[in-house]
């Protein structure tokens, strides 16, 4: 369903955008109908580049990304968000400071169902807060800065299941989430992947990864490392730097022992 | 979901939200604020004298309707000029014109400078290096120099067209200062989501961006204001005013033309004087009281 091609994203640097800085090169993989992959890299290995590129929130420098099998540079941008949403890694940075943090569910509305009645939206939102174990009563008519990270990064996965999406880009939704909430949000996604949903599950938790996909790209300074079944990649790990963030997990038999 | 029924949960208001706080809490110290009242208080009696005076003065600015040179009586509020002409009618006029140029150029002056900052910090690349040359180069336009030539060649008729004059050649730093608030807004991510909400790029600058910065546009705007005015008398009473109609800084350029401080016609050029003061100098001060109101740093503990 989705497809990257060799795309490369370099950033200008420096005072005067005289230096370069790759910070996504010649990246390839893709995503099925119903299936989640994991994106799964150290910080500032590009990530989150590439779910802004997929999102069309940033140009690529080379390579194409297609969906369905179109160049999404060339499709409808509306239409486009319509199937493909994303949730941002920075709960407290996605919404404007000095409006309500359910504004973001207005604008949706504002955008896509114009004509639909005001009940049958709010029983959609409710719904939708139901989704995500959210109580509306607690989370609606509040401003950003009233609500705690976990509450705005379950509305905001709320607010992509409001459109019909084919595909969703999840930049570490799990972040601020507490372990029994991280479940249900997993398990959210796992229901949705059944129904066909498209995921690129960026996270740097080998754990959750291992939970949810099915197959798993590891990032490292923008390239790809490694690249397979989840299972494969876990179990057998072909790339040096993998073996490394695989030892890197604390384990949960295990102590530390001060060295 | 407990047994709350979501839709009312959903509609229920919530009392003592924020930005309403935000909004009493700005003018609770709006009212407290002794600069912002002394500016305020200043500018609103000027702006009542030009919007009311010219009803109550029934005499007519520029023509002979005393005795020369008379000082202040009870006749003459503020005396007469050398011509004869009644100063307090000249004055109420002026006070008038002062206002309606510091907000024709002012407003325009706040208007290119916001849709060149906003258009240039939110696209960035190629169209905001062609806005900045733009701003560059009427930055460095020699303003004074220009304005000689048109001068000379159309003349400055009216106040309308001085105030164009002003609006087109003040907004330079305005766009500057907006368009790197702009640049700083829009890396946030609410403005990408707003994006993958479908929103189009002038209502993400005038619904996102803009409302984030409105205190701030608000005092560039009273700050335009003030230095519009300040530039229409200096044009004027260096003679490159409108040539009918009257002012403030044309009262001073007739009063010094025919020499009323040699001849010791105070009444002639102090009141214009104080007014152009008194205008300018409470805009400011009404604009540090404000940047005190918004900017919690700035309050007197
Ligand atoms: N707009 C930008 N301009 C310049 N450099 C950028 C920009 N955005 C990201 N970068 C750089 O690109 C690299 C990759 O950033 P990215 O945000 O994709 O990392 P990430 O893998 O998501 O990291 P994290 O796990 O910390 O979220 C970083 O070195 C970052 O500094
Ligand atoms: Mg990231």
């Amino acid at each position: 369903m989705l497809k990257l091609q060799e795309v490369s994203k370099v950033f200008r640097v420096g005072a005067f955008g005289g230096k370069t800085m790759t910070a996504v090169d010649e990246v390839s993989f893709e995503v099925a109908r119903g299936e989640v992959v994991s994106l799964i890299g150290e910080s500032g290995s590009g990530k989150s580049t590439i779910g802004k590129m997929v999102l069309r929130l940033m140009s690529a420098q080379a390579g194409t990304i297609t969906f369905d099998g179109d160049d999404i540079t060339k499709l409808d941008k509306r239409a486009y968000y319509r199937k493909v949403q994303g949730v941002f890694q920075d709960p407290f940075s996605s919404y404007n400071p000095i409006f309500k943090a359910d504004r973001v569910f207005s604008m949706i509305k504002e955008v896509y169902f114009p004509k639909e009645d005001d009940r049958v939206w709010r029983d959609k939102v409710a719904s939708a807060l139901n989704d995500v174990r959210l109580d509306a009563g607690a989370v609606t008519n509040k401003f950003p800065h009233q609500l705690s990270g976990g509450q705005l990064q379950r509305l905001l996965i709320a607010r992509a299941l409001l459109l019909d999406i084919d595909f969703l880009v999840a930049d570490e939704i799990t972040s601020m989430l507490d372990a029994s909430t991280r479940i249900d949000v997993l398990n959210l996604l796992a229901d949705l992947k059944l129904r066909g949903l498209g995921v690129l599950f960026i996270t740097h938790d080998l754990a959750l990864g291992n939970y949810i996909s099915e197959r798993t790209v590891v990032l490292h300074q923008g390239r790809i490392v490694e690249y397979g079944p989840t299972e494969k990649v876990f179990e057998t790990p072909e790339h040096a730097y993998t073996r490394k963030l695989l030892a890197s997990v604390p384990q949960l038999h295990r102590k530390w022992e001060g060295v | 979901m407990t047994t709350t029924d979501p839709i009312t949960a959903i509609t229920a208001p919530d009392p003592g939200t924020a930005p309403i706080s935000v909004r009493r809490e700005a003018l609770y110290f709006a009212v407290r604020n002794g600069k912002l009242l002394v500016g305020v208080t200043i500018v609103t009696i000027f702006l009542l004298i030009g919007i009311i005076g010219p009803f109550l003065v029934d005499r007519p600015p520029m023509e002979y309707v005393g005795l020369p040179m008379l000082p202040p009586s009870t006749e003459y509020w503020l005396g007469t000029t050398t011509f004869g002409q009644d100063v307090l009618a000249q004055f109420v006029y002026g006070v008038r014109s002062t206002f309606e140029v510091g907000l024709l150029a002012g407003g325009l002056s706040a208007l290119i400078g916001m849709v060149i900052g906003f258009v240039a910090g939110y696209r960035g690349g190629l169209v905001d290096e062609v806005l900045n040359m733009i701003t560059n180069v009427v930055l460095v336009i020699p303003t004074l120099a220009v304005l000689l030539i048109i001068n000379a060649y159309l003349g400055i008729r009216s106040v309308g067209m001085q105030a164009l004059f002003i609006g087109l050649t003040s907004w330079p730093w305005v766009a500057r200062a907006i368009r790197a608030q702009t640049f700083s807004l829009r890396s946030r991510d609410f403005v990408d989501l707003a994006r993958l909400s479908g929103v189009g790029t002038s209502r993400i600058i005038l619904r996102e961006i803009a409302p984030n910065m409105s205190s701030y546009l608000f005092m560039t705007f009273i700050l335009l204001f003030g230095s519009s005015i300040l530039i229409a008398s200096s044009l004027d009473f260096i003679g490159l005013g409108p040539t009918d109609g009257v002012s403030l800084g044309l009262m001073l350029n007739h009063s010094n033309q025919w020499s009323a401080l040699h001849l010791g016609l105070w009444w002639w050029f102090i009141p214009p004087g104080a007014a152009i003061t008194a205008i300018v100098g409470a805009l400011y001060v009404a604009n540090v009281g404000l940047d005190e109101v918004f900017n919690p740093k700035l309050r007197e503990l």
